[in-house]
């Protein structure tokens, strides 16, 4: 895109760590986490509602870039007495400014840390096996990208966020340890809609930008909507069969990261899976959930530098394996950490593929809903992992394995444990690879890689 | 930092194309500088012990540019003169680039002068407190929740001091000085396999404008007792029955229901489209302001940026344009969208100054600010005396709604029965579902002033890229007639 920040460089960050660590004494230990990005934006909307004219149009566009170094002081009162304290500064790139701004952050760190009771469940930094990931990419500079993105689709009516550039994540701690990971990527996370405003959504994602391949994505896009441009059935309450699309089971999988698969929440009885652990209910045998960095697009270090496992069952074969395991969890009960991130939460999620065709799936499904998304999940009762949400994008009635006409949205009131449990027909043999387009403070990385579910029923209330 | 930004401004007024304001020959019409300095203090306690102690420092300017009736924006965290000029030039050649593919041509009339100042009202500084003090006092509170069959408690306080200053070439020279203060506990009580929590008032409800002065108020420390028991006596409580009722809802969900089913379908980039890839869209057309019965007679909403205290008030939006009340809702009737000044002119209607950023490094987009139910006539006990069979929630747990911002579903962590114009139980898991625009004609009854309660949320998420900002609802006790309700456990 443009020349790097200095921030975004391994040898800045290695010099701050240096300089940082070379300000602590015996008893003042410190971990280092960098997230930096240098990114490019562009809003697309296509549909000018004046007018009532169509094409893609740019709503806004811009670059972001942006590096917060966060320090973690952990103060040794005494032998195994630890205090814990979190400091996060933005670095601007001149190493004068950030090194006065991160040694008056140590300062800090240092006068108040003692003064915060005893942190039970803190822990020390090791010297744990360091690690290094460079992914260069080829990616649109500024100037390409509006043409680029823009040519393709001057006729359509699209909404959508492109987001393209560096991000680098590392982490170093006063044992020794040094974690870098840096990559370039691309999201173009967009919908499709039809003149009556039904929708088809679809990311075209990677390290390289490739013409014809983002060209093949519009059309794919297209070819789906054109089922959409009919008249919309309205459904009944009820229970319905269904086919849930990777898009929409990826949505019913993200609820595993809310007070779910994390040790915490089991723990202190806030997680449905609480069942689960105790026996007393179990997923469908069809239904495997694993946490599997072997796609490499996010890193496998945490917050303290340890690193999660390759691939880790979570639910294997519908029962409890493993929940995610912060260090902070293992210590408060006594297990062992799995490289759980601190909050326990999916960082790369991955479902078992199953034996269901795509050819067959519409056969299979015989007569009931063709799900492609799903749209604001919330449990509806945690202890019953019961769940509601809405439908949405393209979402088809489909009678005697053919599609016959949309859907309007409908919402359901379900449970997890019967979506992935007792309704669980068939799992699709292909997995989609979902990116992760969340860009809340800063671009997300990662993914999940999610296979459709047939269900033989469904709850729709409203 | 006020005079920092004037001299960076100073030092890249050369790149302006003087006589230019037309926009015409491509070169920089307007630039504005918003630098936004921020530190957000996190103290959470669970269980009488340490658990997050944090401080977030972020620092940066936004650049906009406006060439050839396009803005475009380089947002950095560094900055020094040479990376502001840079970055100027980076935001004027994606401006031009992109001016091709416009979705509508701009002009200065999207940024106004402004030369204003805020700063909210604080008794008690943030400073006040040392990271030592916070804890103690988390501590205490969660100390004060514990009691038989409580098996978790947790206390946790978010203060964020946030300095905005505002330069542009075309004379904007202001500054806004927020201090923001989000309080809360909660306590779990089991017993067996059942489990409930309350907190208080909501997750994260109570979030105000102000300093130390929430923490000290001493009705705050006359609440947690009624938290802890309250959790305990939804142990032994039946669930919500499955009826069509009438329903009472507090001010604490009142602003949930606020939230999601008017402030989001009114925002102006909705019903343009900007928003269908992510947020989505809303049922509300352009045409139907002035004309929709969006709710009863009794309902009256006002998009309100001045009241003291409130999470959202301030004095001009992100764009320049100055904060004034104004209704939304009149007597039921839809009167005027949550658009900022280019929503206003890409949509022809008036709008209000709600065009807010996250933070340095987003670009403004249509947000709510303080969006408040005005009072009624009615004290809670006369609602609850015209009730036959009913029940009253309170406390937000659960939440959804669907794109076009229709069809909701909504929890609450705590409800009471209603007979015969008197509370009789208590009720657990309770929900309610409905469709907007025929729930609010079911609104019959909205309490007096004295039923107003104040609420926000620092977590309102919106916008591509993704921002989340602070948002403010004040709500008296509604009542509404013909609600389905219903209770928890499995389907």
């Amino acid at each position: 895109m443009n020349a790097l920040p200095a921030f975004m460089s391994r040898d800045y960050f290695e010099r701050l760590k240096a300089d940082l660590m070379g300000q602590l004494s015996s008893g003042q230990h410190l971990y280092l986490s960098l997230a930096a990005e240098q990114t490019q934006f562009i809003r697309i909307n296509g549909h000018q509602v004046r007018t009532k004219e169509t094409g893609a149009r740019i709503r806004q566009i811009g670059t972001v870039e942006e590096a917060l170094l966060t320090c973690t002081y952990i103060h040794e009162s005494a032998p195994g007495i630890l205090h814990r304290n979190v400091r996060t500064v933005t670095l601007c790139g001149d190493y004068g400014q950030d090194w006065d701004h991160a040694q008056s952050t140590i300062t800090y760190l240092k006068t108040e840390t003692p003064r915060i009771r005893q942190d039970l469940f803190a822990k020390l930094p090791e010297r744990l096996t360091s690690s290094e990931k460079e992914q260069t990419g080829k990616l649109l500079s500024i100037h390409e990208a509006p043409e680029a993105l823009l040519s393709p689709i001057a006729s359509v009516d699209l909404a959508g966020i492109y987001s393209s550039g560096k991000m680098v994540r590392a982490m170093a701690n006063s044992a020794g340890l040094l974690h870098w990971f840096s990559t370039d990527t691309f999201n173009f996370d967009y919908s499709l809609f039809t003149p009556s405003q039904r929708a088809v959504k679809a990311t075209y994602s990677g390290t390289h930008w490739d013409t014809a391949a983002y060209a093949a994505s519009i059309t794919l896009s297209q070819d789906k909507l054109k089922r959409l441009d009919h008249p919309a059935r309205k459904l009944g309450r009820g229970s319905y069969r269904a086919y849930l699309e990777p898009a929409a089971v990826h949505d019913l999988v993200n609820m595993f990261s809310w007070n779910c698969i994390g040790e915490a929440s089991i723990q202190q009885g806030l997680s449905p899976l609480k069942k689960l652990r105790g026996g007393q209910t179990h997923f469908s045998k069809k239904f495997s959930l694993s946490e599997d960095f072997s796609r490499g697009d996010t890193p496998r270090f945490n917050e303290e530098g340890a690193l999660a496992q390759e691939k880790l069952a979570l639910i294997q074969d519908g029962r409890l394996t493993n929940a995610l395991i912060s260090s902070r969890s293992a210590k408060e009960y006594g297990l062992t950490p799995n490289g759980a991130s601190a909050n326990e939460t999916m960082r790369s999620p991955s479902v078992k593929t199953g034996s269901l065709k795509s050819s067959d799936m519409l056969k299979r499904l015989g007569t009931g809903l063709y799900l492609s998304n799903l749209h604001y999940l919330n449990w509806s009762d945690p202890a019953e992992a019961r769940i509601t949400g809405m439908t949405r994008y393209a979402c088809f009635y489909v009678e005697n394995g053919e599609i016959i006409e949309p859907i309007e949205n409908m919402r359901f009131d379900d449970t997890l444990f019967s979506l992935l449990g007792d309704a669980l027909e068939e799992v699709s043999d292909q997995a989609a690879i979902i990116s992760n387009t969340d860009t809340y403070g800063m671009r997300s990385l990662g993914s999940a890689a999610i296979p459709g579910i047939l269900v033989s029923e469904m709850k729709l209330t409203l | 930092m006020a005079q920092h930004l004037r001299e960076a401004l100073a030092s890249v007024n050369s790149l302006l194309t003087l006589n230019d304001s037309s926009g015409t020959s491509g070169g920089v019409q307007w630039i504005g500088l918003r630098e936004v300095r921020e530190k957000t203090t996190i103290c959470h306690a669970r269980d009488e012990k340490p658990y997050i102690n944090e401080v977030q420092d972020s620092h940066g300017i936004m650049v906009e540019v406006l060439a050839n009736g396009q803005f475009g924006y380089a947002a950095s965290s560094s900055r020094d003169g040479a990376s502001l000029r840079r970055a100027v030039e980076r935001a004027h050649t994606q401006a031009m680039q992109a001016s091709r593919w416009a979705i509508h041509r701009f002009s200065l009339e999207q940024r106004p002068v402004t030369t204003a100042h805020y700063s909210s009202s604080v008794q008690y500084p943030l400073s006040e407190f040392s990271a030592g003090t916070l804890n103690d006092v988390l501590i205490s509170i969660c100390q004060k929740l514990q009691r038989p069959k409580i098996v978790r408690t947790e206390a946790f306080v978010q203060a964020i001091e946030t300095d905005v200053h505002f330069v542009s070439s075309n004379g904007s020279d202001a500054h806004q000085n927020f201090s923001y203060l989000t309080a809360d506990f909660e306590a779990t009580a089991s017993d067996g396999s059942l489990v409930q929590s309350r907190t208080d008032g909501g997750l994260r409800g109570r979030s105000y404008q102000g300093g130390w002065e929430f923490i000290r108020d001493p009705a705050l420390w006359s609440r947690i007792e009624r938290v802890s028991e309250q959790a305990i006596e939804l142990l032994s409580a039946e669930n919500c029955p499955s009826e069509t009722l009438p329903l009472i809802l507090l001010p604490d969900q009142m602003m949930l229901q606020i939230h999601e089913s008017i402030g989001h379908p009114l925002e102006l980039d909705r019903i343009l489209g900007d928003e269908r890839n992510y947020a989505g869209w809303s049922f509300v057309k352009l045409e139907d302001f002035g004309k929709l019965q969006y709710g009863s007679s009794l309902m009256n909403v006002t998009f309100d940026p001045t009241v003291q205290k409130e999470y959202a008030s301030y004095a001009w939006d992100d764009t320049g344009c100055s904060a004034t009340r104004e209704h939304l809702i009149e007597n039921g009737v839809l009167k005027r969208p949550l658009g900022g000044m280019e929503s206003q002119l890409r949509a022809g209607l008036a709008g209000v100054a709600n065009a807010r950023a996250s933070s340095w490094n987003r670009a403004p987009i249509d947000r709510m600010a303080n969006i408040n139910l005005e009072p009624g006539t009615s004290t809670l006990d006369e609602m609850i005396a015209s009730v036959e069979r009913g029940i009253i929630m309170e406390s937000n747990r659960s939440w959804s709604i669907d794109d076009f911002r229709n069809k909701f579903q909504f929890g609450c962590e705590y409800a009471q029965l209603i007979e015969n114009g008197k509370i009789t139980r208590t009720l657990k898991n309770p929900n309610y579902r409905g469709v907007t625009v025929p729930f609010w004609n079911n609104l019959r009854k909205v309490g007096n002033a004295e039923t107003v309660g104040t609420y926000g949320t620092p977590h309102c998420g919106k916008g591509e890229p993704n921002q989340a900002i602070r948002v403010g609802h004040a709500s008296p006790a509604c009542l509404f007639d013909g609600i389905e309700v219903f209770g928890g456990g499995a389907v």
